[in-house]
């Protein structure tokens, strides 16, 4: 079976242009949204404050289980619906109080049980995360996205040469502030996990553009006389695109299974992967390998 | 034998070796039958899995740092006093502050070549005098103040150990962090709030005289007598006037039981006293017959029993209307030594088991159904080289088990996504390499080269790809903590095993057809 016809070319650098606009227009959105509008969710681990997970035995609405803890002095709590199937289990979250954890789930879960009827409520899992750690979890949240980074920057100069060193880490940065912007835009929350899956986009996405990166060389190696740089990366790129895309297919998949079907825990991890791959491979072929064709011609 | 069967004896050794270390996992919570040769240890799972509490603990150092100047203060005033030096007060303002107001600005010398000789580590920073009376202030030296600390600490972890290990919780784990924290991780504790209690409390035991001879009424009306104060019985009401100093302390303790009065089936616990502290209760209690000894925990009455007669042997018991599992939990305290420091809590984290259960479903599942999309997938596109990869992404999660349990590695939720993901990206080298052959056998290559160039093409773009993953997976690992951690492991073990299956696995197999069974076209 083929997925590329053998010989195929596809004339990517054609279209670096409007790549560049779309890109560029993504990561403008992205920044807006984390830095001016809606700012990042950032989860307990990195805020700090208290987290109960609850969940019922039939359906409930996210008004109802407000009205319940109005009365016990949680109307500020953040109440979030988690599970694949609506309205069963929830996150009720609170910022640092000063009462202890154990108070304020027993409050909780006799709140509910009042209004929902005993037995038909499960407390499944509380966290408190105090504001010494949450600010450390944070620091060293950023200090791994920056030594990935670094690492990688390093390694791929040792491998390759500079220009292509920076148009990967050019493309990173890219896959990493969208990811995050549509976070943001989302709302959805950037926690432990989540930062994990950050720095595995990192990895990934590095990955597909290495593979096309070794493929630019191994022609270069081979062209001989004068050569022009922009259709050796078009053939490059489509001579690999094949497997760009299976990998980044199988990957999605399995990863879309997370999504599916793995549970409320790992949710936004398996969200922040999904975008990270389509983002990833769209991005090794049209942000990683143009730009080594403007410094190219800087020349 | 030669080269290629060697290499193929290897490989088979290392797929077995992974299978006997992965298999007792499938088993699940049963154990393993009898018959079983191998290893028995199955994949510890992490907290979020099984269930349990994750506790960061922070020592409150300072307040240790605090409890050593207050005695370093009494101890001074009686040293004074035998060397009659005359102060006017010696107090401690902050933790590592010591003020000394002198009477006659003559004694100066005397005091500093007492406080040089018997406390080296306290370092005079001003002195000044007025109105005839001189004030040195004396600051504890960062050595001994870092060595308090450090010796708190060490002394924290050991005791709340201690507790731990008498309370009954299997595996637990109990490691400090940076200066003053500890972490712990409690698999299977249900009930937060009593492990909080154990863990947390002082515990700090003292006994303390009743003053008898001033009167109670004019002590709660403000007249309170010099070296004495108020405090209040457990249930915070009834008043009660106590002697500041304390005659024992709980360090002088050997053991501590729960007993059952038989008549109003009340626990209480019963103490008994090392040989010293036997020797000094028996004299306290023979020179106080008839009055009242308040035993205090962590500056709370729980009871103040009348001195009947002198107690020798070391024995006695705390009351207090406790629960039967109070009582049992003061018990396991009190043997396992009070706290050097209070300690807050950081951080909590307590899953429950059916949450942790649910995850595990779910990961499962979630693993089985994209194995399975993949598996058929590679097959549809790649045909029998199709089954070649699944065989290696197969062998590569047996790897991966038998790994993690070999190594005892702790096996989290994010740690079962690192296996998902591992699955997809698995088939990523064989998809290169596959890749390569096609375009060689377009060129018109026979199998054979096709193979030996295709492999030979992709071995350093595989390597390329790889290797920055793994560097994520290292650095997330060093920065990362709990649950994360486990996803750090599980994705750098499977992109070694995926490495091992793709390269040596499957391009064995791939030799083994042409080579030995002189296959001329490879399905792919």
């Amino acid at each position: 079976m083929e997925l590329i016809r053998p010989g195929t070319q596809i004339e990517f650098m054609k279209l670096k242009n409007i790549a560049f606009g779309i890109s560029i227009t993504l990561v403008v959105l992205s920044l807006i949204s984390i830095f001016l509008l809606r700012g990042i969710n950032y989860g307990i681990d990195f805020e700090g404050g208290t987290e109960v997970q609850v969940s019922f035995s039939d359906p409930i609405k996210t008004e109802d289980i407000r009205g319940a803890l109005n009365p016990i002095g949680l109307s500020q709590a953040r109440i979030q619906s988690v599970s694949t199937v609506e309205g069963q289990e929830f996150l009720i979250r609170t910022p640092m109080m000063n009462e202890s954890t154990q108070d304020l789930t027993m409050k909780v879960e006799g709140a509910l049980n009042d209004t929902f009827g005993k037995d038909k409520v499960e407390i499944r899992r509380v966290e408190m995360v105090g504001s010494e750690v949450s600010k450390d979890l944070k620091e060293k949240g950023f200090l791994s996205l920056f030594y990935a980074g670094i690492c990688i920057l390093i390694y791929i100069w040792w491998r390759f040469e500079l220009k292509f060193s920076l148009g990967a880490i050019i493309a990173l940065i890219h896959d990493v502030i969208i990811t995050v912007g549509l976070f943001s835009l989302a709302g959805k929350e950037i926690s432990l996990p989540v930062v994990a899956a950050l720095l595995t986009i990192v990895g990934y996405s590095l990955n597909d553009t290495i593979v096309v990166f070794d493929r630019i060389r191994e022609n270069l190696k081979k062209a001989s006389g004068s050569f022009d740089f922009s259709s050796l990366l078009d053939n490059s790129i489509s001579q690999t695109l094949s497997r760009t895309i299976l990998t980044s297919f199988t990957t999605f998949i399995v990863v879309l299974c997370l999504y599916v079907l793995g549970g409320s825990v790992i949710h936004n991890f398996a969200f922040a992967m999904m975008v990270g791959i389509v983002v990833g491979t769209y991005s090794s072929i049209f942000i990683a390998s143009p730009i080594l064709l403007l410094m190219n011609r800087g020349k | 034998m030669n080269i290629f069967k060697f290499k193929g004896l290897i490989i088979l050794l290392v797929i077995v070796v992974g299978l006997l270390f992965a298999t007792p996992t499938f088993f699940g919570k049963k154990d393993v039958p009898d018959g079983w040769i191998g290893p028995k240890q199955k994949i510890k799972l992490g907290l979020d899995l099984q269930g349990g509490m994750h506790l960061v603990l922070k020592v409150v150092t300072d307040k240790a740092v605090e409890s050593r100047m207050t005695s370093i203060t009494s101890d001074l005033k009686g040293q004074m006093m035998n060397a009659r030096i005359h102060y006017k007060s010696i107090t401690s303002a902050s933790p590592d502050l010591l003020h000394v107001e002198l009477r006659t600005p003559d004694d100066y010398d005397k005091l500093d070549k007492l406080v040089l000789d018997s406390y080296p580590y306290l370092k005079e920073v001003s002195s000044s005098t007025s109105e005839g009376v001189t004030t040195v202030t004396y600051q504890m030296s960062d050595e001994e103040a870092a060595s308090i600390k450090d010796q708190a600490v060490a002394q924290a972890l050991e005791t709340i150990r201690n507790r731990i290990d008498q309370y009954g919780v299997s595996e637990p784990s109990i490691i400090p962090q940076g200066k003053d924290r500890i972490v712990l991780q409690l698999p299977g504790i249900t009930d937060a709030e009593r492990a909080k209690k154990l863990i947390g409390r002082t515990a700090i035991l003292e006994f303390k005289l009743v003053d008898e001879q001033h009167s109670l009424e004019d002590a709660l009306k403000g007249d309170v007598p010099a070296g004495s104060y108020v405090a209040y019985l457990k249930d915070g009401k009834q008043p009660i006037l106590l002697k500041q100093r304390a005659v024992m302390t709980g360090a002088l303790l050997d053991d501590a039981r729960v007993k059952i009065k038989s008549t109003y089936n009340e626990p209480y616990v019963a103490i008994s006293f090392n040989q010293e502290g036997a020797r000094i209760f028996e004299r306290v209690t023979s020179e106080n017959v008839g009055n009242r000894l308040a035993i205090l925990l962590d500056g709370r009455v729980s009871s103040a029993p009348v001195i009947r007669e002198a107690i020798a042997g070391g024995d006695a018991i705390i009351e207090g209307r406790f629960t039967l599992e109070e009582a049992s939990d003061l018990a396991i305290i009190l043997r396992a030594g009070s706290l050097p420091a209070p300690v807050d809590i950081l951080e909590e984290r307590t899953v429950g088991p059916s949450l942790g259960q649910d995850s595990i479903n779910k990961g499962f599942i979630s693993i089985m159904i994209g194995g399975l999309l993949v598996i058929v997938f590679m097959v549809v596109y790649y045909k029998f080289s199709g089954v070649l990869a699944d065989l290696a992404l197969v062998c590569n999660i047996v790897l991966i088990l038998g790994a993690l349990s070999l190594f005892h590695a702790v096996l989290t939720l994010p740690g079962i996504a690192g296996i998902v993901l591992t699955i997809g990206m698995a088939v990523d080298a064989n998809v290169i390499v596959y890749e390569r052959i096609k375009e060689e056998i377009r060129l018109g290559r026979t199998a054979k080269m096709a193979i030996e160039a295709g492999y030979k093409n992709a071995l350093s773009t595989i390597l390329d790809a790889n290797i920055t993953t793994l560097i994520a997976a290292v650095v997330l690992f060093q920065f990362g903590t709990g649950p994360v951690r486990g996803f750090a492991v599980t994705l750098s073990i499977g992109i070694l095993s995926s490495l091992f299956t793709v390269l040596f696995l499957c391009r064995w197999i791939m030799d083994w057809l042409v080579n030995y069974k002189k296959v001329e076209r490879i399905s792919i």
